[in-house]
């Protein structure tokens, strides 16, 4: 197939970034659209021109490092997908494709398609975690689980970080994102004691870097890559209200 | 000739890691706080080895080159990690995962660096769910165990098929739990150059910011690598595009032997190869060999019918299918080690019974999902469906899954004795990144396994008794010592080279030409004449890339090509060492198959008397030949076999 692609390019955090247009033919539709941007880097090389910066890293859709924004959609046209497991035949042949960053002032930009997600980081480092060290803790089946719980965790714990619903949600909030923690150990006996001081600690971590308020769009369950529900935002909120009750 | 010394403690191999903890040196805490790590990586090794030595209350810095500790290629692990709990009852014991995994490994690991390995894997369990890691789990509210190969009991525990995600996000919350505290300082997109050497012991590193392109250095007491495989010299792996042998590499050269550098695991189950454009390979979970049967059509008419499209799998009747695993190797079916089944689909391809592009073979779960319904098989296996169709665009509950061997692991790495130092003192190396524990072949399941140990049980103990002797050492300002100052220039130097030599060849086109010579000649079936061939050709290539690779950009700010520039030129001079070390090997084991070497039914053949031993290579420059140094294997607990799973 031939294509147009329509690229955000800027040359590092303070650069003015504009979209440059690129055409590249003979691409098969076999390949995974960051194969296609192989494909545009090597030309680019051949022709002089600093190839197009992306992160990417596993190419299976679970690292979360992948987060391109495509035609107006994070990872593009397809559903529970990350944009390395996007394929080139959910396109057309001669369709002019837009590839832009993931915008939000969470994330800066570092360069062309390249955003910093420290922040996530961060979030998680104010209280993501058991409060447990190495060793001295009881044996694995001690404490029985039930299966479902052991699932609806599973399903919140799936999160790769890629900040695709920051990315999609007209606010920038990431409260899918930190809900996914607070669920997931909050539905576990061994993360629910510190369930609602961790609630707390995240919620305030995350305002505090600039993300917004979530106003139940519900866009970002849509773009999920891992599909995980809103129904973990209203776990965080009871958390969460249980913390400032208590004060 | 300097003798490896395996300081493997004294006793009975079951009492070697309780003598060992019972004598070795420790640090009081007040002196811990005197003390500075380094940890180079962030996966299962090094992730859990720093959080531990902050929650000990050491200083430590940690280094990954991606955007957060939490991308480590650790995250894609799928299938499950094996422990000798026995919760099912079925007969499994600490002795039994050991003998399990010496004889997977085809009696090249170290007897005593498994048993401990063995020993402390209830441990890792534990500790994960103390972490709030969602194992799979029983109505009944227990752990659910899967079988993976190499084992007939059921050992594996499980996350669905994304395992390595959930330990590596335990892991990772560990750390920032010590990040947060501030016992850890975290490196992200830093990328390790070089290690830096002072009176003999290894006492920092030097670093590129790979957004800023700025070169630093960092002292630290001791150095941990935990920098994962080197598959990628192959090209085409299922390691994850950044996965490199850099920091290993780079050890080697300043005097850490590597050892058995030939040992490449070949995994039995990805999804085959497709095209030119194609930039890796994607894994199909081994335990998908537990309700999955491999078959190519019995019938070579069959065979071509499917391979022009006039045929379907699902046209052929049960009796015109061969289940060759199950027919060849009746004890252990569908899953035997992953070396065996890997070698079995090649011969079937190459006999000409290939599907798909001719390099491919089945994977059917009719049989299971008659058996137990698609719910259940969505259950255990969900998520790899999915990424099966979307790469595929095919679906497996419908249509058998195609699927090749593909380079998937590495065995081979930087050699350690018992206490996971190299012999360069004060440098560890740990996980996938060192030799230790998998022999020629590693089983499925063990290597998340092999990572957490040496990160939360082993490290934290062993590294003491180095540290011990150094709580009157005082830090040092890598500004300010000559051989932290020297380390640093020498890496700009290297830099400014990659940068210069501006030929016509992108780096992708030379890795790409590495790979072919790799898997051509060092691949799945070695032989005297082609390693020959691939020493020479790699010779030639690496001067070809000193000659004609092209890094556009500047080395300031954020430069992929040359991020990828430094990693492929330290590949081929790998490449070289690994298809020596598999020239001078002459016998069959484990991933390593000499054809010279096998039965006329095409099984290898190890050659105890001469190869029981661990090869370690020191690096003598890079004109000169390395030297071979022979650590020696000896098995007291265990009766070396001829390995068979008939
Ligand atoms: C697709 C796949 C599936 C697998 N499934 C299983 C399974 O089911 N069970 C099992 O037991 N094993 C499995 N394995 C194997 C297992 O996942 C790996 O062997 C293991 O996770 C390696 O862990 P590690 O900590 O040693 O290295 P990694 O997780 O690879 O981490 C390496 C770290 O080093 C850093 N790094 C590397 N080089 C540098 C440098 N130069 N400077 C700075 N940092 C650097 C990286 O940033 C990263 O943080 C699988 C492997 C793959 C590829
Ligand atoms: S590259 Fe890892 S999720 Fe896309």
């Amino acid at each position: 197939m031939d294509l147009k692609l329509k690229i955000w390019r800027q040359k590092d955090a303070k650069a003015k970034g504009q979209f440059e247009l690129y055409s590249l033919n003979n691409i098969t539709k076999d390949s995974s659209f960051l194969e296609m941007m192989d494909v545009l880097n090597e030309q680019l090389l051949s022709q002089g021109i600093e190839p197009v910066a992306f992160d990417h890293d596993c190419r299976e859709g679970i690292c979360g490092m992948c987060s391109l924004f495509i035609n107006g959609r994070a990872h593009g046209p397809d559903t529970e997908i990350t944009t390395c497991q996007l394929h080139m035949r959910k396109f057309k042949d001669g369709e002019t494709i837009t590839v832009e960053p993931w915008r939000s002032n969470g994330f800066p930009i570092i360069k062309d398609l390249m955003v910093d997600r420290t922040a996530y980081d961060k979030i998680l480092q104010a209280g993501g975690y058991v409060s447990v060290n190495t060793g001295g803790v009881p044996d694995a089946n001690a404490i029985p689980i039930s299966k479902e719980v052991a699932d609806e965790a599973m399903d919140a714990a799936t999160c790769i970080g890629c900040g695709a619903c920051v990315a999609t949600c007209k606010n920038s909030s990431a409260m899918l994102f930190v809900s996914n923690k607070v669920s997931q150990l909050a539905l576990l006996p061994q993360g629910k004691a510190e369930a609602s001081r961790r609630a707390k600690a995240m919620v305030s971590k995350m305002d505090e870097l600039g993300f917004g308020n979530c106003t139940n769009t519900g866009a970002c369950e849509v773009e999920c890559p891992k599909g995980i529900s809103i129904s973990h935002i209203a776990r965080l909120n009871r958390e969460f209200l249980m913390a400032t009750a208590k004060e | 000739m300097i003798k490896l010394d395996s300081k493997i403690p004294e006793g009975l191999v079951a009492e070697k890691w309780d003598n060992y903890k019972a004598h070795q040196n420790l640090v009081n805490p007040s002196n811990k706080r005197k003390l500075d790590i380094i940890v180079v990586g962030t996966g299962l090794a090094g992730g859990a080895a720093a959080a531990s030595f902050g929650e000990l209350g050491f200083k430590v810095k940690v280094f990954c080159y991606q955007d957060s500790p939490r991308r480590a290629h650790s995250i894609a692990a799928q299938g499950g990690i094996n422990a000798a709990k026995n919760y099912p009852n079925d007969g499994d014991s600490i002795y039994r995962l050991f003998y399990d995994t010496v004889k997977g490994g085809d009696y090249r690991a170290r007897e005593a660096n498994v048993f401990r390995l063995a020993q402390v894997s209830n441990d890792i369990i534990d500790q994960c769910v103390a972490q709030g890691v969602p194992f799979a789990r029983e109505y009944g509210g227990l752990l659910s165990n899967r079988s993976f190969g190499g084992a007939q009991v059921s050992r594996t525990f499980y996350a669905r098929g994304q395992t390595g995600q959930q330990l590596l996000l335990g892991a990772y919350g560990a750390l920032n739990r010590q990040i947060h505290l501030g016992t850890v300082e975290m490196h992200n997109r830093t990328e390790m150059m070089d290690i830096v050497i002072v009176d003999g012991k290894t006492r920092g590193i030097v670093t590129r910011n790979l957004v800023t392109g700025e070169i630093k250095a960092h002292f630290a007491h001791a150095v941990v690598l935990a920098t994962g495989g080197y598959g990628n010299v192959f090209f085409l792996s299922t390691n994850a595009m950044g996965s490199n042998g850099s920091a290993a590499w780079k050890a080697y050269k300043k005097g850490a032997f590597f050892a058995n550098p030939c040992f490449v695991q070949i995994h039995p189950t990805c999804i085959p190869v497709h095209g030119d454009f194609q930039s890796k390979l994607t894994l199909m979970s081994e335990s998908l060999r537990n309700d999955g049967r491999i078959w190519t059509p019995k019938k070579k008419e069959d065979a071509e019918a499917i391979r022009a499209g006039k045929k379907k799998p699902t046209d052929l009747s049960e009796d015109e299918k061969d289940y060759y695993l199950e027919r060849r190797y009746p004890a252990f079916g569908n899953l035997v080690p992953r070396d065996v089944a890997s070698r079995a689909a090649k011969e079937r391809c190459d006999s000409g019974y290939g599907v798909g592009t001719g390099q491919a073979v089945y994977l059917d779960f009719k049989t299971s999902i008659e058996r137990l319904g698609e719910k259940v098989i969505a259950d255990r296996y969900g998520n790899l469906f999915q990424m099966y169709e979307k790469i595929v665009d095919e679906n497996p509950y419908k249509t058998p899954m195609m699927i090749y061997p593909a380079i998937h692991y590495t065995m081979g790495g930087t050699w350690v004795d018992y206490e996971l130092q190299t012999t360069i003192k004060g440098l560890f190396s740990t996980g996938e990144a060192n030799f230790s524990d998998h022999g020629a072949n590693r089983l499925g399941a063990s290597a998340l396994m092999q990572g957490l140990a040496d990160g939360y049980f082993v490290i934290p103990y062993t590294i003491q008794n180095f540290l011990a002797d150094e709580i009157h050492t005082p830090r040092m300002n890598p500004n300010e010592v000559k051989e932290f100052i020297e380390a640093k220039e020498a890496v700009v130097a290297h830099v400014n080279k990659l940068m210069s030599v501006n030929g016509n060849r992108s780096v992708d086109s030379i890795h790409k030409e590495l790979g072919h010579i790799m898997w051509d000649y060092v691949g799945m079936a070695r032989n005297k004449e082609g390693l020959n061939t691939a020493i020479e050709k790699l010779i030639a290539l690496r001067k070809e890339f000193w000659k004609n690779v092209k890094v556009p950009g500047t080395s300031e700010g954020l430069n992929i090509e040359l991020e990828k520039a430094n990693r492929v030129a330290d590949f081929i001079e790998l490449g070289e060492l690994m298809a020596r070390d598999a020239l001078h090997r002459e016998e069959s084991c484990g991933g390593h198959f000499r054809e010279e070497h096998q039965t006329t039914e095409g099984e290898a053949m190890r050659n105890d008397q001469d190869f029981t031993y661990v090869a370690a290579w020191e690096y003598k420059g890079i004109d000169n030949l390395p030297e071979l140094h022979k650590e020696e294997l000896k098995y007291e607990a265990i009766e070396v076999k001829v390995r068979n799973y008939k």
